[in-house]
């Protein structure tokens, strides 16, 4: 259960990639999570189009702000900060969402905190779990980011560990569902497959896990290839497809080589705490042998409910919380968006 | 003197071009005479490539300040709505839809070609011999980026007759709508592409504030905040899957 301790009443903004996300919290205590998506419009592209995406969140954005402030009860006068993603993502849609918390802001004379999507990721499980341990490894993984993450405070101290070198893994489980006929986005559908297939039936690689590999890097891309080739063969051979046991085998070794190299991390820098973040946190597989492999490790593990992993104006908001409440100096009236924000940077300070 | 009864004090800007566009303008309602009366109460303009919503953030403080009022004073927002290159254009509509919501006043969408063309033909009345608003009237053309241009066409009395369109500069002279050997002004940077001057002619905050129909009175927004982007997202369905294997 959430822990109700009040905080900062902060509203905010979340437009990095196609979800315009707006959500209130108060501390730990999340008050709304109003998202529009614009996921539908991309499907047909194979994938998110930016422009697409930006106008998207113009339309969307005042009618999820009203809905929003109708579900918890307040009006945008009522918050004591605005939160907004400064980055990373799309710069044309995160400044879509800059420009209306700005405006918000100026208007209401409220302190403005530009914040890390990535800390967001992180800071999202205080509203299931309440304080964040720290440290903590966290573990974030969505179509647009795959990060080993070492979180020694949620609003000012966060190094990266490693990062995906080429594909982030819900890219390659897109390419992938491409690859086996099935509609984007493919996180879902795999999922639902993979569960009527075998893991065992395929021997795919698992990308970096070799002794000389950087230990916690990704690699997806060789995966991706090796799933196509498999494919390509059975049907040149006049062969079906087993696409459940493809989807399976596929999904065994992105959430394999994900959960073995954030025990691996956990363990080697002596920290406890595990926290999974990220669209591809809602998978069903990765949640399970992420339980099973910490709990064999003596770590602990903490997971958002699957629609707090997703990008949301939620995570936003709990990250603005905790740095409100911190103290922490707000943002400049010339805060703009940053596609490669890094995660060093939690916020974006005056 | 009459007293002045509901002055209206607007924020208008536009973000359609290179350079972002904002001021606070005062309207107030017919006195005697039977106009109304509008005045720039504070200004911007200022060049910014890219970086429309830094700018902003710092602009609308700026011209609050200067004139001597705060965000909840203002009873208006305008905005122009383009044409204009897609990034720069949303975060100023966005800016003013959000100003508007926060302030719960209505915000009131331009054409940005409007807004110049308007403010032309006030500036216009001041010199009589008939130059400046030629009787077959005159051309706006702004920068599109990627070599290309928008424009509209608009008569004597300033009233849009043709577009805006978005076009190659040496597609015009083809098209009927075109002022050929007319008066054309906007963005003088199309001048060698067009064969012809064109005057500069910027966007600024009284030619948006004296293009809104019903800001005097301190009306409801004619039509939804819709920027005009005129070209449709890059985007194209994937081909066909690219087998990784070689045959
Ligand atoms: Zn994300």
């Amino acid at each position: 259960m959430a822990e109700s301790r009040s905080g900062p009443l902060v509203l905010g903004i979340e437009t990095s990639c196609d979800e315009t996300g707006v959500g209130i919290v108060a501390g730990h205590k999340l008050l709304a999570d109003a998202v529009a998506s614009s996921v539908e419009e991309h499907a047909r592209f194979g994938g998110v189009v930016p422009e697409v995406a930006s106008r998207a969140h113009l339309e969307a954005m005042i009618p999820t702000v009203h809905r929003a402030c109708a579900d918890a009860g307040i009006t945008p006068s009522d918050v004591d900060a605005i939160a907004v993603t400064a980055g990373p993502g799309l710069t044309g849609a995160l400044l879509v969402g800059v420009a209306a918390a700005k405006a918000y802001a100026l208007a209401l004379a409220k302190p403005l905190y530009g914040v890390n999507h990535l800390a967001a990721h992180v800071a999202v499980d205080t509203l299931e779990h309440g304080a964040l341990p720290e440290p903590a490894v966290a573990l974030l993984v969505s179509g647009g980011h795959s990060s080993l993450l070492r979180v020694d405070d949620i609003t000012g101290s966060i190094t990266s560990l490693g990062s995906t070198i080429d594909d982030a893994a819900g890219e390659a489980f897109d390419k992938v569902a491409r690859i086996l006929g099935l509609p984007f986005p493919g996180g879902p559908h795999i999922d639902r497959l993979a569960t009527t297939g075998s893991a065992d039936s395929i021997a795919f690689p698992r990308g970096l896990t070799g002794p000389r590999d950087a230990p916690y890097d990704f690699s997806f891309s060789g995966l991706k290839t090796a799933v196509a080739r498999w494919v390509e063969r059975r049907e040149r051979d006049g062969e079906s497809v087993p696409v459940a046991d493809v989807a399976a085998a596929f999904q065994e070794a992105v959430v394999d080589v994900l959960t073995a190299k954030a025990v691996r991390a956990c363990r080697e820098t002596g920290i406890e705490h595990l926290i999974l973040g990220g669209g591809v946190a809602a998978n069903r597989r990765l949640r399970a042998l992420a339980e099973t492999r910490v709990a064999t490790a003596g770590l602990r593990l903490r997971v958002p409910m699957p629609g707090l992993c997703t990008d949301n104006g939620a995570m936003v908001a709990a990250l603005g919380s905790l740095l409100a409440g911190a103290g922490v100096p707000s943002s400049p009236n010339d805060l703009g968006a940053d596609s490669t924000l890094p995660v060093t940077l939690v916020s974006v300070r005056a | 003197m009459l007293p002045r009864l509901d002055v209206v004090l607007a924020l208008a800007l536009d973000t359609a071009t290179a350079t972002v566009v904002i001021g606070i303008i005062e309207i107030s309602p017919p006195a005697e005479s039977g106009w109304h009366t509008t005045s720039v109460q504070a200004a911007r303009t200022v060049p910014s490539n890219n970086r429309h919503a830094e700018t902003l953030g710092e602009l609308i403080p700026g011209v609050l300040t200067e004139a001597g009022v705060g965000a909840p004073d203002l009873g208006a927002v305008v905005v122009g709505l383009g044409p204009g290159p897609f990034t720069g254009l949303r975060v100023g509509v966005m800016t003013a839809a959000a100003l508007g919501d926060a302030l719960g006043v209505p915000v009131h969408g331009v054409c940005t070609h409007d807004a110049i063309a308007t403010m032309h033909k006030a500036l216009a009345g001041s010199v009589p011999d008939g130059t400046m608003v030629p009787a077959e009237g005159f051309a706006v053309v702004t920068d599109a980026r990627r070599r290309e241009c928008y424009w509209a066409t608009y008569d004597a009395s300033g009233t849009r007759i043709g577009g805006p369109y978005v076009n190659r500069p040496d597609e015009l002279p083809a098209r009927s709508d075109w002022r050929r050997d007319g008066l054309v002004i906007g963005d003088p940077a199309f001048s060698e592409a067009l064969g012809t001057d064109v005057l500069l002619a910027p966007p600024d905050p009284m030619g948006l504030a004296l293009a809104t129909s019903g800001l005097t009175d301190g009306g409801q927004p004619a039509g939804p905040l819709e920027p005009m982007y005129l070209r449709r997202p890059d985007a194209t369905p994937p081909a066909p899957r690219k087998p990784v294997t070689p045959r």
